[in-house]
């Protein structure tokens, strides 16, 4: 009788999560603010809220990778943005991602402050503002004051490789849908190492979950690197508060002395 | 009578500028920009502030504005000098062959003036002159820079656009850079947006009246704030750091801008530069943006600088060198 109840309870239980996932998959209900030509308003200043930047792959915390940080510069723990498990390497391209993780500190483009690509710009642990009009949306993010221009007309492809990409979008529904190419192969997807070639092409879909969350989908192609697509999704947060801004982070003045030290005249300290 | 006879020659300009500008009148309308969707007047788009009018008055000139003929002979002798930076041998060949790369500023738009100079007020076309607080920053900057030892020594003793951190023409005031004086405008109902090629400097600009930032945030651009007024985005811009200052400024620098779109390719771009502790008095500059032709590339200035490793590093291979000469000449002697 009572493990009649309990197997009563364990069916009534995925029943109800069957439910759950049922509705969660309807399309979302929510219909953004318009703006002046009738487009969802996407203008703003927006954040991811998670450890994507550390790994974007699921991990435990971990040791700050300089010990003179210790507790201050620990790798944030995080279930990761990665939808459906590993990411895809060719066997070649994991042994380079493992190569790149054990020389982070020397390779990764965001020591440096070199500009950080996409989608790395959209989860790194900084705003980025929206600024939207008819033909460009500009995503202008704080750090290293990257930008990115999206083309809403006049569709071309890439005239030359870069390390924002080449953005053409268009609006399907309440979805801004962004297509880039035209990468370089020198940014990366996060501080594990993660990486990319300059066959990189993502195409991203954003669409308004509620006045000041949007989520955030990204699928990743890259056949000089992974053996299939994979795809990323985040929400991401509107900062709110009354005086949000995006401020300055000129990052090359705070790298210089760790990028040109070594080449500064014999005995200045 | 030499004084009554230059205030003859003003009334003279003032009277024929009204007569223009009555004529004007007569025959069309003023020009009104279009406005954007959400009302506003629509300065997007992509802009220059290339020109070849100096931001001061050359000193052999007295009047504010050239004859056709003489604006024209002003601008060739400019563009004359601008090919002169090709001539083989020089370093400037070296760095550049401005024309052969499109980059002189003849190849792109500019703005077309009869101004002598940018700057109208004072009616000198000058800068003012610098109070004695602003003449000892001066020295004291001067003083430091000769402290911290040579150029070429370490990198922090480089100049800031070699290390690209930031260019002269960023802005604000949007300046004329010698090339790629472009920018984008794209325009929100609450923002607007100006990004300065050199070197993908962007600026947002909220425009719902709120305060500066208090004193302690200071930045390279400063923090700008703006609103319409009429068909005029007026942007005031305060709490700059004063690492990249404007003709000598302050970090008490304060820049307004006014952006008024009066015609369909040109901006009438005017700038008031208010610094007590460095001009005696605020001057203003009229720096009309042209319409050109987009799109503006990623300008990744930092991520491709090889000049600076090179440049240091030569400087070492130098000092290595000259180190081995004296040592073999005390060895031989």
């Amino acid at each position: 009788m009572q493990h009649r109840t309990r197997l009563t309870m364990v069916i009534g239980g995925v029943l109800a999560a069957a439910s759950m996932l049922a509705a969660q998959t309807q399309a979302p209900a929510y219909r953004a603010p318009r703006t002046g030509d009738g487009k969802p308003n996407l203008n703003g200043i927006w954040q991811a809220i998670n450890s994507a930047n550390w790994d974007i792959e699921a991990h435990a915390a971990g040791p700050s990778p300089v010990r003179e940080m210790g507790g201050a510069g620990l790798v944030a723990p995080g279930l990761g943005i990665v939808e459906g498990g590993a990411l895809p390497y060719k066997p070649e391209a994991l042994a380079k991602k493992k190569e790149n993780y054990a020389k982070r500190m020397e390779l990764d483009p965001e020591v440096k402050c070199y500009l950080p690509g996409v989608p790395r710009a959209m989860y790194m642990p900084y705003p980025f503002q929206i600024v939207q009009s008819p033909k460009h949306i500009m995503m202008a993010f704080e750090f290293a004051g990257a930008l990115r221009t999206v083309y809403m007309d006049n569709h071309t492809p890439e005239p030359a490789d870069s390390w924002m990409g080449w953005s053409n979008g268009h609006w399907e529904g309440e979805t801004l849908v962004i297509d880039t190419k035209g990468f370089n192969d020198l940014s990366w997807f996060d501080r594990a190492g993660n990486f990319h070639s300059e066959a990189l092409h993502v195409v991203e879909r954003i669409t308004p979950r509620s006045a000041d969350t949007l989520n955030y989908e990204a699928t990743v192609e890259d056949p000089n690197v992974f053996t299939r697509p994979w795809k990323i999704s985040l929400p991401l947060y509107r900062r709110v508060e009354r005086n949000a801004q995006i401020l300055e982070i000129r990052c090359v003045e705070f790298a210089e002395d760790l990028i040109y030290g070594h080449l500064k005249k014999p005995g200045l300290k | 009578m030499k004084r009554h006879v230059a205030v003859s020659g003003v009334v003279a300009v003032v009277l024929s500028a009204g007569l223009t500008l009555v004529a004007q009148t007569q025959t069309q309308k003023p020009y009104a920009a279009p406005k954007t969707a959400d009302g506003q007047p629509d300065i997007s788009g992509f802009w220059s502030s290339n020109t070849y009018v100096p931001l001061e008055r050359p000193n052999n000139v007295t009047k504010e504005f050239y004859t056709p003929d003489e604006a024209e002979a002003a601008i060739k002798r400019a563009a004359e000098r601008d090919a002169e930076q090709t001539e083989p041998g020089t370093t400037a060949d070296v760095h550049y062959d401005f024309t052969q790369f499109g980059l002189d500023r003849s190849q792109s738009v500019y703005s077309r003036s009869l101004r002598t100079s940018l700057i109208v007020d004072p009616p000198t076309g000058k800068m003012p002159p610098v109070t004695a607080e602003g003449q000892k920053r001066a020295q004291d900057r001067a003083a430091a820079r000769k402290a911290a030892g040579g150029q070429y020594d370490r990198v922090e003793n480089m100049p800031i656009g070699s290390r690209c951190i930031i260019m002269g023409g960023s802005g604000p005031p949007l300046m004329n850079a010698g090339y790629n004086s472009n920018y984008h405008i794209v325009q929100s109902k609450d923002s607007v947006m100006i990004l300065t090629e050199m070197i993908h400097d962007v600026r947002i600009i909220p425009l719902d009246n709120r305060p500066a930032p208090p004193p302690s945030v200071r930045q390279w651009m400063g923090v700008s704030r703006g609103r319409w007024e009429g068909n005029t985005l007026v942007v005031e811009t305060t709490n700059f750091n004063g690492k990249n200052p404007f003709r000598g400024a302050s970090e008490n620098l304060k820049v307004i801008e006014r952006f008024t779109r009066d015609a369909p390719d040109r901006i009438n771009y005017t700038f008031t530069i208010e610094d007590p502790s460095t001009w005696e008095r605020p001057w203003t500059a009229e720096a009309p943006l042209t319409r050109t032709v987009g799109p503006i590339f990623e300008f990744a200035c930092h991520e491709s600088n090889y000049g600076v490793a090179n440049i240091l590093a030569g400087a070492r291979a130098d000092e290595k060198r000259a180190a081995e000469a004296a040592a073999k000449k005390t060895g031989s002697n």
